[in-house]
């Protein structure tokens, strides 16, 4: 088990710089996710921990000891590629046994922890098969396996389920988190999948082109994005965004009112969650333009005086038809206010819907 | 319900419209090559066999069909073993050495190394086969050249002190003809091989280096394996290709010193066209044929072939 520190870490391909400074700490046994669109350095960064790429600058520590030149074969890290990348030609016993080759384990305790490995996951009966003849879940059990049997002190999952079909990946989530809590090894989750963060991680990372947007637990940043891009990123079906003016205790957008708590002054953002939002006698008045039901629950779109809102109501409260005139209400804790031109949150800043 | 055999030959049929169509097309299409085959495979191989039952020799008359060149093939030519034990080393040597691992050498090494060096190297191992054998030949008789002025002469005299020149002609002609065939030989392996690495894909081999592997087991446990068709293929194909070429072995060595250097094929030559015995060239020229089938065979069966083509050699994701 390691604790994994990155100090003001720089990450270049030859003039492009994906990673210019990122710092960050990883305790001990945590599980923590990397999270964000594709491109923004999540894969580098865990890349740089397998030691496949080497950081251009600054520090990468492992409990405390610096580990940029320590090559990926010396660090005792298991990862999971997104491909799985298990070896085709091999057994799946000799898969999983490929990591011990190197370690000089004995043969009788190597063979035992390869049964180990096989039982933890529950591949113990395809041992003899080839790759090619596993199904897509069961490659990615082997591959958790050949990454678990070395007893790494870090395990790396690079999009562990993309692959994988939507009810698996259900299952498969389930898994991987009750495995970390069983072995307690400190694991790093790269996904750009928001739910497969916020399900499995006890702390997101949230980047951007490189650079950490946040850091905080699921809660955090469900409930307290720091920026826009963050609240945009974070929730199904996404934050709608209202841009406005702030003045004397009032945010206006396009002839609307909003009362507002808190200071904020200037071109602001309101931010309101689809699932903060309910029909109802008061609030902001608009025109139901399409209705998408989602099983549990339905998603309208409403045609209002700022633009389109998404409102999503549980399917008991059904019974609204398209073109039906509604009124939109939510809670002041629910909003978020944003400062447009720095695109970060302003905190304690709440909008009250008009009366 | 139709099957998908079914749809395909009702399109055809709906494509290709009426018989004659068919005909045309055939004719037109499969035409040119089918004439060119039997003009310049069938008729030949018939020819051949025609010849190998006659005496015809130079003065290109027959006087009697019969099996008599098959009795000297099989019986009375004690050269013929001695041939046949110089092209097995020959054929085998070029390949253990150059082909097959020279070749591998050269591919793993370029593809280790940055894109624009490897590219380089690569061109450079390309350049003989590129350039005439002919001139290819000429540079390799001046570096081996018994005099003084050889390449090889002026180097081991100048920088390692020799005292008289080599003659690497008369003492090494084997070794000669292995190296000149080789460096040639070791280009086509070497694109096959490269080709086949490029394919590899890169998160195996950071798999594997995550999993503890250093250099040489990243190449024996993931390069390796994955190119066993490869391997297979260019063994097999350049066996097939070396027993039957020897440009480079007339125009360095000419065969000799005496019979020294000739390999099956070039004494196949020397006896039709310098001794003039057609017939009996015929009858050894058919059973290089028969040979080069079993050798291909052999190599099918062994590298097992038939299951590398079926099976898919990398998994895609």
């Amino acid at each position: 088990m390691a604790k994994i520190e990155f100090r003001n870490v720089v990450k270049r391909f030859g003039a492009i710089e994906v990673i210019p400074e990122m710092n960050l700490v990883i305790e001990d046994g945590e599980f923590v996710a990397l999270l964000g669109p594709s491109g923004c350095g999540k894969s580098t960064s865990l890349f740089m921990l397998a030691g496949i790429y080497l950081p251009s600058g600054g520090e990468l520590l492992f409990d405390g000891h610096v580990v940029n030149e320590v090559e990926a074969r010396d660090r005792n890290v298991g990862i999971v590629f997104q491909s799985y990348a298990l070896y085709p030609h091999m057994s799946v016993r000799d898969n999983i046994l490929f990591p011990l080759r190197f370690k000089k384990t004995p043969r009788d305790e190597a063979f035992a922890r390869v049964k180990a490995a096989a039982d933890l996951v529950r591949v113990a009966e395809l041992l003899e098969r080839r790759p090619s003849e596993l199904s897509g879940g069961q490659q990615q059990r082997v591959a958790l396996a050949r990454a678990l049997v070395k007893e790494p002190q870090l395990l790396l999952l690079d999009e562990p389920l993309s692959n994988l079909d939507a009810s698996l990946r259900l299952s498969m989530r389930t898994e991987i988190k009750s495995l970390h809590e069983q072995l307690g090894v400190t694991t790093v989750l790269v996904t750009h999948d928001q739910i497969e963060a916020t399900t499995m991680a006890d702390r997101i990372i949230c980047m951007r082109a490189g650079r950490i947007e946040q850091v905080g637990t699921p809660d955090d940043l469900y409930l307290r994005p720091s920026s826009l891009f963050v609240a945009g990123f974070i929730g199904s079906p996404p934050i709608n965004l209202i841009a406005g003016e702030a003045e004397a205790g009032t945010v206006t957008v396009n002839g609307a009112r909003f009362p507002l708590e808190g200071g904020a002054s200037g071109s602001v953002t309101v931010g309101l969650r689809p699932e903060h939002l309910r029909f109802g006698e008061t609030g902001f008045a608009g025109r139901i333009a399409q209705i998408e039901p989602m099983g549990r629950e339905i998603l309208y779109v409403v045609e209002t005086g700022m633009g389109a809102v998404r409102v999503l109501e549980q399917g008991s409260s059904a019974g609204h038809s398209t073109g039906e005139q509604v009124m939109i209400g939510f809670l002041p804790e629910n909003s978020l206010v944003f400062e447009t031109a720095r695109q970060k949150l302003i905190a304690g800043a709440h909008v009250r819907a008009p009366e | 319900m139709t099957t998908i055999a079914d749809e395909l030959t009702i399109e055809r049929r709906g494509h290709a419209g009426s018989a004659s169509r068919r005909r045309t097309n055939f004719v037109i299409f499969l035409g040119p090559a089918i004439v060119l085959t039997i003009l310049f495979f069938i008729v030949p191989v018939i020819i051949d066999i025609a010849v190998s039952f006659t005496d015809l020799s130079r003065s290109l008359h027959i006087s009697e069909f019969t099996t008599e060149q098959y009795a000297k093939v099989f019986r009375t030519d004690r050269r013929l073993s001695q041939v046949i034990g110089l092209t097995f080393i020959y054929v085998f040597g070029t390949l253990a050495i150059f082909n097959v691992t020279f070749g591998l050498i050269l591919a793993i090494t370029t593809t280790a190394i940055r894109n624009v060096s490897g590219s380089f190297f690569r061109g450079v191992w390309l350049l003989p086969r590129m350039s005439p054998s002919v001139l290819y030949i000429l540079l390799w008789l001046w570096a081996v050249s018994p005099t003084e002025a050889g390449l090889v002469n002026q180097v081991l005299m100048q920088a390692f002190g020799l005292d008289a020149p080599l003659d690497l002609l008369t003492s090494a002609p084997i070794a000669l003809i292995i190296i000149s065939n080789g460096f040639i030989g070791a280009s086509m392996g070497m694109i096959i091989f490269t080709a086949a690495i490029r394919g590899i894909p890169e998160h195996l081999f950071h798999a594997a280096a995550v999993d503890g592997a250093g250099t040489f087991a990243k190449i024996r446990f993931i390069t390796l394996p994955a190119l066993r068709w490869p391997i297979s293929f260019v063994t097999i194909y350049q066996t097939l290709s070396l027993l039957v070429s020897f440009e480079y072995i007339l125009l360095l060595t000419k065969g000799g010193p005496f019979y020294d250097t000739t390999v099956y094929a070039l004494y196949v030559y020397r006896r039709a066209f310098e001794s003039g015995q057609y017939g009996y060239g015929a009858a050894l020229a058919l059973f290089l044929i028969v040979i080069g089938v079993v050798v291909a065979l052999i190599g099918w069966r062994f590298f097992d072939m038939e299951r590398l083509l079926q099976r898919p050699r990398i998994e895609v994701h």
